[in-house]
């Protein structure tokens, strides 16, 4: 039996929108109409909403985390843009306590009648739960270190800058003969905590980010950054390396899968170490989850790596606050090979009888916490470097399509990708025909034999990171493709 | 909605636009999930918003907004013309499209009951009844279970004259059990890794599972992998389950097919195909039992790749794929089909949201059931491994060489299910499985799997997929690669 069409309940009037809605002035009006993304409605603004939403609530606590988004990304392939995009959301999500239970409701209509519609769902969510024992209280105001990551030339990126910039990358790699494919892109996110004991935290980020391939009949290479800063992105020095990847890795000849000595890009080790990440959450060791489990204290990896979550480095990026609004710590992960020291949020450090690191996701959840702000320490090798110290090895550029086969070996498989090369006695020979691995990550930084300067970097499988290159020994390429 | 969706293309005209649509989608989701005995996650969330798309001075440009004011919408509509005339400026040829009808139609899946009037604590009471009988098994470590329900109301209009209005109620439920033992953590899942079933269904579908009632069957094979015996390095004859058959079918059929991605528009991130043009009818696919077709039509079933009209206004359709072992069809838009020579869309644009422009995505794309009996194709075979629940799956991207693992495998000697296998892992290049394929199981064994989370596009979007498939036998695939080091 079918349901009801329920076309009257749910269907809305032309009256949403709200005060945000309202309060852009004709001014704005003209740049958003020309695709500029600065779409802010500021630290005061923010808090009147929060405000208005904690007045709603009858729940015993009450937590409201506003977001703000404005991205736009142009779009090329074929040396031609075939896409371009914008888009503008506000969100308004409500956690309500009640009896010590705690749910979440979320929406993206700001009128009076939809938040008070949210702030009621979270409390008769909450209520239909049983109490929950672990419950910790809210936290109250909090003081967090100054980060400055708005830059107002990015927000301030039109279609129109994007499109000059790809247009001329376009137009390099059909003087080349080749084609380019990619995306240019640039935002902003603006985001408020508040609570009803007194917490208000407010942060501002704006980013961009250029990823760029070129192709060939048979060869392909590629080349991406990313900054809060637009005028940091340079579209025709990574088109021109991503060019020259593609020329050198043409003609690619097949080499036996095995044990080689690996030359990893900044780009390939982030996809790689980037499933660490949640292997550092207490939650995933409590849980016997974690690669760690039963290996803290212990030497895991070589020497040479160290690993920090630090919100605050300078190549890093992301809210000074964690998910219930404690301010993120600066923490010693792995210091020389061996692991130290793990996340928590309050609830999992209560659990494990450690200190909360501010790590938090926002509550309910079942994760706990995860390091987002991951910092290896470099060495000060050049690729080229690790390219001259090899008699045969394989340089990667890049990883692809990434999967955890084995959880606590921490064994990945995935594919190289867009410019992956045999090195014979200390020079780059050629390109070669793409392998599958097959790699545990935990002997993988076991065998590091050199390390370039620590990067900020952008993949596409893992969050970015600062990682250095890699140079690493008896790395296990298992099968080869047919390109 | 309509109101909403007229004004944005009123103003995009007005400004000169020579095509416009616009998608008004209002979704509303729910999530639980319960671990070891306690709530994890219990949300709701609601999302209102108008996406716009227009062709002007020959190019695409889309913007997006959820300020749902007048003034809001011809604001956004206003956009999308900007950044379409922004576009232009590295255009070598105009857009065209091939002709598509204008309909002005509704269109809702069938269901029996609304998930979202089942009161909370019914739901969380059947994850917890599960997650208790998992806990009863001693050696697991972590007990899980989750739902998820979705319902999405849409209204497309475009400047053709199309006025769709469309609902969609999906559900989705699953549990895993997880022991850690001796530096091996294993797992099992039912009916499905990675959140369970999912489908175009009501809360009857959750509640046909019968979560609690499998709950000790997967503590207890979680538990029992860690004494299994490790899956055998070879060459060997595989049986795959349906469930893992589907996402084989997604990774090695499913993507290879869409033509944006053929015709190098995904290039710099979800990757190529193989399928380049020149295949299309001349390729030998897989062998001469295999069928796969891409069918949007609810006469298919309620796959989570079932609908009405996709968000281009066509109308759902049904795509041979294979055809007895050649390749006989893309997954097209009313942009690519003229390009492969074809004169219309076969209807698989779809988009995650309001504020994602939409993009050709797989429908449901599913093997059509064979002739074997699932008893008789175990008996007629001497040696082979028999995979169950996918764990780990990774392809290349131009979609030649894969690598899947599942949770629990079996020994097939002399026709006899025997030992339990741990770590089973197998790989291969697409068609030269495909044309191993010499068993598939008929429509009795045939089930309308759902794989609610495939990503593909810049910025990225999430679509759930259906994939149609019976078990079915393999012959020569190399095992064991994936733990081999």
């Amino acid at each position: 039996m079918a349901a009801k069409k329920s076309k009257s309940k749910h269907m809305r009037t032309p009256a949403g929108g709200g005060a945000a809605a309202s309060s852009v002035s004709a001014a704005k009006r003209k740049l958003y109409r020309s695709g500029v993304v600065d779409h802010r409605l500021g630290a005061s603004a923010l808090q009147e909403i929060a405000e208005r939403v904690l007045k709603l609530s009858h729940a015993d606590e009450t937590e409201v985390d506003i977001s703000v988004v404005s991205d736009a990304l142009t779009r090329f392939a074929n040396n031609t843009i075939h896409q371009s995009v914008a888009e503008q959301l506000v969100q308004v999500s409500v956690r309500a306590v009640d009896a010590g239970r705690t749910a979440r409701a979320s929406t993206n209509k700001t009128d009076e009648a939809s938040l008070r519609r949210t702030v009621e769902t979270a409390l008769d969510l909450a209520r239909c739960l049983p109490r929950n024992r672990g419950l910790l209280p809210m936290v109250g105001k909090q003081k967090y270190v100054k980060v400055e990551r708005f830059f107002e030339e990015t927000a301030a990126a039109t279609p129109e800058l994007r499109a000059r910039a790809v247009a001329k990358v376009c137009k390099f790699a059909a003087k080349q003969k080749q084609t380019a494919a990619g995306i240019f892109s640039s935002g902003m996110v603006e985001t408020a905590l508040a609570n009803s004991s007194g917490l208000f935290a407010h942060y501002e980020q704006t980013r961009s980010e250029f990823s760029v391939t070129f192709l060939e009949t048979d060869s392909s290479g590629w080349a991406k950054s990313n900054s809060p800063r637009i005028s940091e992105i340079d579209p025709e020095a990574l088109a021109a390396r991503a060019s020259q990847k593609s020329q050198a890795s043409r003609a690619p000849r097949e080499v036996k899968p095995g044990h080689y000595t690996a030359i990893l890009e900044p780009a390939a080790v982030l996809d790689l170490v980037g499933f660490l990440f949640y292997d550092f959450a207490g939650t995933a060791v409590a849980d016997q989850r974690s690669c760690l489990t039963g290996r803290m204290g212990k030497k895991l990896f070589g020497d040479n790596i160290s690993i920090w979550d630090d919100v605050t480095h300078p190549m890093q990026l992301g809210a000074p606050f964690d998910g219930e609004g404690l301010p993120r710590q600066k923490v010693a992960l792995v210091e020389s090979g061996v692991p130290r020291n793990l996340v928590y949020s309050r609830a999992t450090a209560q659990k494990m009888k450690a200190k909360p690191t501010g790590h938090g996701f926002a509550l309910p959840n079942e994760y706990g916490e995860a390091p987002m702000n991951l910092v290896f320490a470099g060495g000060d090798s050049s690729v080229d470097d690790m390219v001259r110290s090899t008699e045969r090895g394989i340089l990667a550029t890049r990883v692809w399509y990434i999967r955890e086969v084995d959880p606590y070996e921490k064994v990945l498989t995935g594919m190289t990708r867009d410019g992956t090369f045999l090195v014979e006695d200390g020079r780059i020979v050629g390109g070669i025909r793409n392998f599958r691995f097959n790699q545990s990550v935990v002997e993988m930084l076991s065998k590091v034999e050199m390390l370039g300067p620590a990067v900020r970097v952008a993949g596409e499988e893992s969050f970015e990171m600062v990682v250095p290159a890699m140079k690493v020994r008896d790395f296990h390429f298992s099968e080869v493709t047919k390109f | 909605m309509q109101d909403w969706a007229n004004w944005a293309i009123d103003t995009a005209k007005q400004r000169g636009a020579t095509y416009a649509d616009a998608r008004v989608m209002d979704i509303r989701q729910r999530d639980l999930s319960t671990k070891n005995g306690e709530i994890g996650t219990l949300a709701e969330s609601e999302s209102l918003g108008i996406g716009i798309r227009v062709v002007a001075s020959g190019a695409w440009g889309f913007a997006s907004t959820d300020r749902l004011t007048r003034d809001g919408i011809e604001t956004c509509a206003a956009q999308a013309v900007s950044i379409a005339r922004a576009s232009a400026l590295a255009k070598i040829k105009n857009v065209q499209m091939a002709p598509v009808q204008a309909y002005v139609d509704t269109w809702q899946n069938p269901y029996i009951k609304d998930p979202f009037r089942i009161p909370i604590e019914r739901q969380l009471d059947l994850l917890l009844a599960a997650d208790k009988e998992m806990r009863k098994v001693k050696g697991v470590t972590v007990a899980e279970g989750s739902m998820s329900f979705r319902r999405i109301e849409q209204f497309f209009a475009s400047s053709i004259g199309s006025a769709i209005h469309q609902v969609k109620v999906q559900s989705g439920a699953g549990i895993v059990a997880t022991s850690f033992k001796d530096k091996e953590i294993q797992k099992r899942s039912y009916p499905n890794s990675f959140g369970g079933q999912h489908m175009l269904q009501g809360y009857e579908l959750v509640e046909a599972m019968d979560l609690a009632g499998n709950a000790p069957r997967v503590a207890e094979e979680a538990v029992a992998l860690h004494s299994a015996i490790q899956c055998p390095e070879g060459t060997q004859t595989i049986i795959l389950g349906s469930s893992q058959l589907g996402l084989q079918i997604h990774e090695s059929v499913g993507h290879p097919i869409e033509l944006d991605r053929v015709l190098g528009m995904e290039a710099n991130f979800a990757g190529m195909s193989f399928l380049t043009v020149d295949k299309l009818r001349n390729l030998r696919y897989a062998s001469d039992i295999v069928n796969v077709v891409a069918d949007a039509r609810l006469e298919h079933g309620p796959g989570l790749g079932t609908f009405g009209y996709d968000d281009e206004g066509v109308r759902a359709q049904c795509t041979p794929v294979i055809t007895a072992g050649p390749f006989t069809g893309y997954l097209s838009n009313r942009e690519t089909a003229l390009d492969i020579g074809e004169n219309s869309s076969n209807g698989t644009m779809r988009t995650e949201s309001w504020n994602r422009l939409p993009m050709i995505r797989m429908t449901n794309i599913s093997l059509l059931p064979g002739t074997s009996k699932y008893d008789d194709m175990i008996a007629d075979t001497d040696d082979a491994i028999l995979m169950e629940t996918n764990r780990s799956w990774s392809i290349d991207d131009r979609r030649y060489h894969f690598q899947f693992s599942t949770e629990i495998g079996w020994e097939i000697k002399n026709g006899k299910k025997g030992r339990m296998i741990k770590n089973p892992s197998y790989s291969g290049i697409t068609t030269e499985f495909w044309s191993s394929c010499d068993a598939i199981c008929g429509p009795e064994d045939w089930t309308l799997w759902g794989t609610p989370n495939c990503g593909k596009g810049q910025p990225m979007q999430t679509m759930g997929t259906g994939h149609g498939a019976s078990p079915a036998r393999f012959r020569n695939i190399k095992v064991g690669v994936a733990f081999s080091h």
